[in-house]
């Protein structure tokens, strides 16, 4: 029997948790087992697939993006002042807030790479200016009435053969799974990405384009997040500064939960579809349970974070 | 003269002693009273006094988290830790109002020592978790402290059962509120703090090997240091001193509130500390920076709020301080800057 490659262990593992997960829940709770609870998965996290593929781009170069929530939050609002306030069409405010996030994570990136900062801090201070930048907007939620965004909001399109339906944000997200994919597996771009966080000096050395790399990882981070901000506006149809908070650590232990290294270079886009499965399906669990309180998803989505870098660190140990 | 000058500009405390002074001064301009002090009641009342004892829980939490930002970690934590304390504390004493032989008294359900001790036991047991993870399990100190920050503020839910609890304890009350000498003492609290860390800093040779930590852990582990213990210990003062913020902020607001309390204060803390002039990278810290970090912060907000500025932009001036100040810090914008500033010179000059 041929071993399996090294590379596939942490994310094989991850769907191994996700589908015992999933059995228990099937046993334990009637009318778990379903296709459209499963379906709800993926339309409950959407903007989180979303966010976490820009995020998983991000760690496997060897950095982190503590803006994501906040971005999510900025979008919001903005698409909800323009729409409500300025009476702008979606078609207009769409691309606009796209492009406000985009050149967000490019000026996070080019700092980040340019003055050598440590990306840390940069994209902490991009969270307290995009949350900032909100308040400035409105300190109180506002709803939106905008009749192509309730449209949007409650189409369904059915899945065939299973009599569920899956709503416009899903398809978003399954789409950006794709192209996440596709950047990191077949793309010049994306081996980049891998070279970057194996090792940086290396990647410089072989000639590849580290410095343009870096910046268009950021931005790559910062068009997902607006992309997830936008799905959010029409999962919640209203534009918060309080909207998203913490969405940040979801992303980067979905990310992590989906098998790939915090130190870089090592990873799958679609580990973290798995990692923002699990994380739905331990809500999913505990609502359909019913006697345990909100807070320990946060307890348990804690251990499960424990666990998986535990096992990190093993896996490291074991191929040194 | 310049020379004086020049000397005075590079002392570490520099930049961050203008900053407060500048910050000061703006006070006084827009707002004559600014200065004023009134003593009431034994007590000495004004701007100053109030920025002082709002600046004391952010001071206790950004000392401890300098230490471990000079071994290179960072702890993010902190907040979560906070609401925990102040949760442990507030459930252990609780408190009611009784009558005894025809006097009404107000009575905890534990001691207040013990429940005191406890809480700050369950803050220093949260740090070396923390500790032991990063030292001992060899994670990113982002990602230990990650899992605390997830999962501390579940916990802390968990003990107030999503709820805020509220103390009816007097004598509790005295931490956060209460004044010693005409000051508050939440500002002996910290000056007490930072005293005793000072003197271990530069009495002992511990400073040292934080430092020769936070630059070559390698290194120092092969010059003999034993570096794991220390970072452990680093990490467990980092949650004690988040356990006493805790108390100060739950005693200020007479209840914990498990879900708010600490929100962000990571943030803060880490602000404070590189406003401070320790570097992010580790290595030379400054505990006396840090305390003025601390300052500068609550300064901030109070200067937002009283210049009538909406304080939603509080938000929006803390990250323009983050970049500037992490600009200043970073050799390559400096070197930018100076060929900026050197070359239109050097062309004009035949």
């Amino acid at each position: 029997m041929r071993r399996i490659d090294p590379r596939f262990v942490p994310l094989l593992g991850t769907i191994a948790v996700f589908a015992l997960t999933a059995g228990y829940g099937s046993v334990a709770y009637t009318g778990f087992f379903s296709a459209q609870v499963f379906l709800n998965l993926l339309i409950d996290n959407a903007f989180l697939c979303i966010v976490g593929v820009g995020m998983t781009f991000v760690i496997l170069s060897g950095g982190i993006d503590l803006s994501v929530g906040s971005v999510i939050a900025l979008t919001t609002m903005v698409s909800a002042e323009l729409v409500e306030h300025r009476h702008w069409s979606a078609a207009q405010a769409i691309p606009l807030v796209l492009a406000i996030g985009t050149a967000f994570g490019a000026l996070m990136g080019w700092l980040i790479q340019r003055f050598r900062l440590q990306p840390f801090i940069v994209t902490l201070a991009g969270m307290f200016l995009a949350r900032g930048l909100c308040y400035l907007i409105s300190i109180d939620s506002i709803s939106i009435t905008d009749a192509t965004y309730t449209a949007i909001a409650q189409a369904r399109v059915p899945v065939p053969g299973t009599g569920a339906s899956i709503t416009v944000g899903a398809i978003v997200a399954l789409s950006t799974l794709a192209v996440g994919i596709w950047l990191a597996q077949v793309t010049e771009f994306g081996r980049t990405v891998y070279a970057i966080g194996g090792n940086e000096a290396s990647a410089v050395l072989m000639g590849l384009p580290v410095p343009r790399t870096t910046v268009l990882v950021y931005t790559f981070s910062g068009f997902c997040s607006a992309l997830a901000g936008v799905v959010f506006t029409f999962y919640m149809l209203s534009g918060y500064g309080l909207h998203a908070v913490g969405m940040e650590l979801d992303a980067i232990a979905a990310v992590v939960i989906g098998g790939t290294l915090l130190s870089g270079g090592v990873g799958f886009v679609a580990g973290t579809l798995f990692g923002v499965l699990i994380l739905g399906i331990i809500q999913t669990l505990i609502a359909f349970d019913g006697s345990l309180s909100s807070w320990w998803t946060r307890i348990v989505i804690g251990a499960l974070l424990f666990v998986f870098c535990l096992l990190q660190r093993a896996f490291e140990a074991r191929r040194r | 003269m310049e020379a004086a000058l020049g000397s005075i500009s590079r002392h570490r405390l520099f930049w961050p002693f203008l900053t407060l002074a500048l910050l000061l001064a703006a006070n006084a301009i827009f707002n004559p009273g600014f200065w004023q002090l009134q003593w009431r009641d034994g007590h000495l009342y004004g701007n100053v006094i109030d920025i002082l004892n709002r600046a004391a829980p952010l001071a206790l939490v950004a000392l401890g988290m300098t230490l471990v930002i000079a071994t290179r970690g960072i702890d993010i934590s902190v907040g979560a830790v906070v609401a925990i304390a102040a949760a442990v504390a507030a459930l252990m004493i609780g408190g009611e109002l009784v009558v005894k032989n025809g006097v009404q008294t107000q009575v905890s359900r534990f001691p207040m020592g013990l429940a005191i001790v406890a809480a700050l036991a369950v803050a220093a047991l949260c740090g070396l978790w923390n500790g032991l993870l990063v030292a001992k399990v060899g994670m990113q100190p982002i990602i230990a402290t990650l899992i605390l920050m997830v999962a501390g503020r579940g916990v802390a839910q968990l003990l107030t059962g999503g709820q805020i609890i509220t103390v009816y304890y007097a004598p509790y009350f005295f931490l956060g509120n209460g004044f010693l000498f005409g000051l508050p003492f939440a500002v002996f609290i910290a000056a007490a703090v930072w005293g005793l860390l000072h003197l271990l800093m530069t009495r002992t040779a511990l400073g040292l090997f934080i430092q020769s930590i936070g630059i070559n852990p390698a290194a120092a582990r092969v010059a003999g240091l034993h570096e794991r213990l220390i970072t452990v210990c680093v990490y467990v003062f980092c949650g004690f001193a988040a356990g006493v913020a805790g108390l100060v902020i739950s005693s200020n607001v007479k209840s914990a509130d498990g879900n708010n309390a600490g929100m962000l204060m990571e943030l803060d803390a880490i602000l404070a500390v590189t406003l401070g002039g320790t570097a992010l990278t580790g290595g030379r810290f400054s505990l006396a920076g840090s305390v003025l970090g601390a300052l500068i912060i609550q300064t901030l907000t109070s200067t937002i709020y009283s210049i009538g500025v909406p304080p939603e932009i509080n938000m929006v001036v803390k990250a323009a301080v983050v970049f500037v100040v992490m600009l200043l810090q970073s050799a390559e914008f400096r070197a930018a800057l100076r060929a900026l500033v050197v070359r239109p010179a050097a062309g004009g000059a035949p």
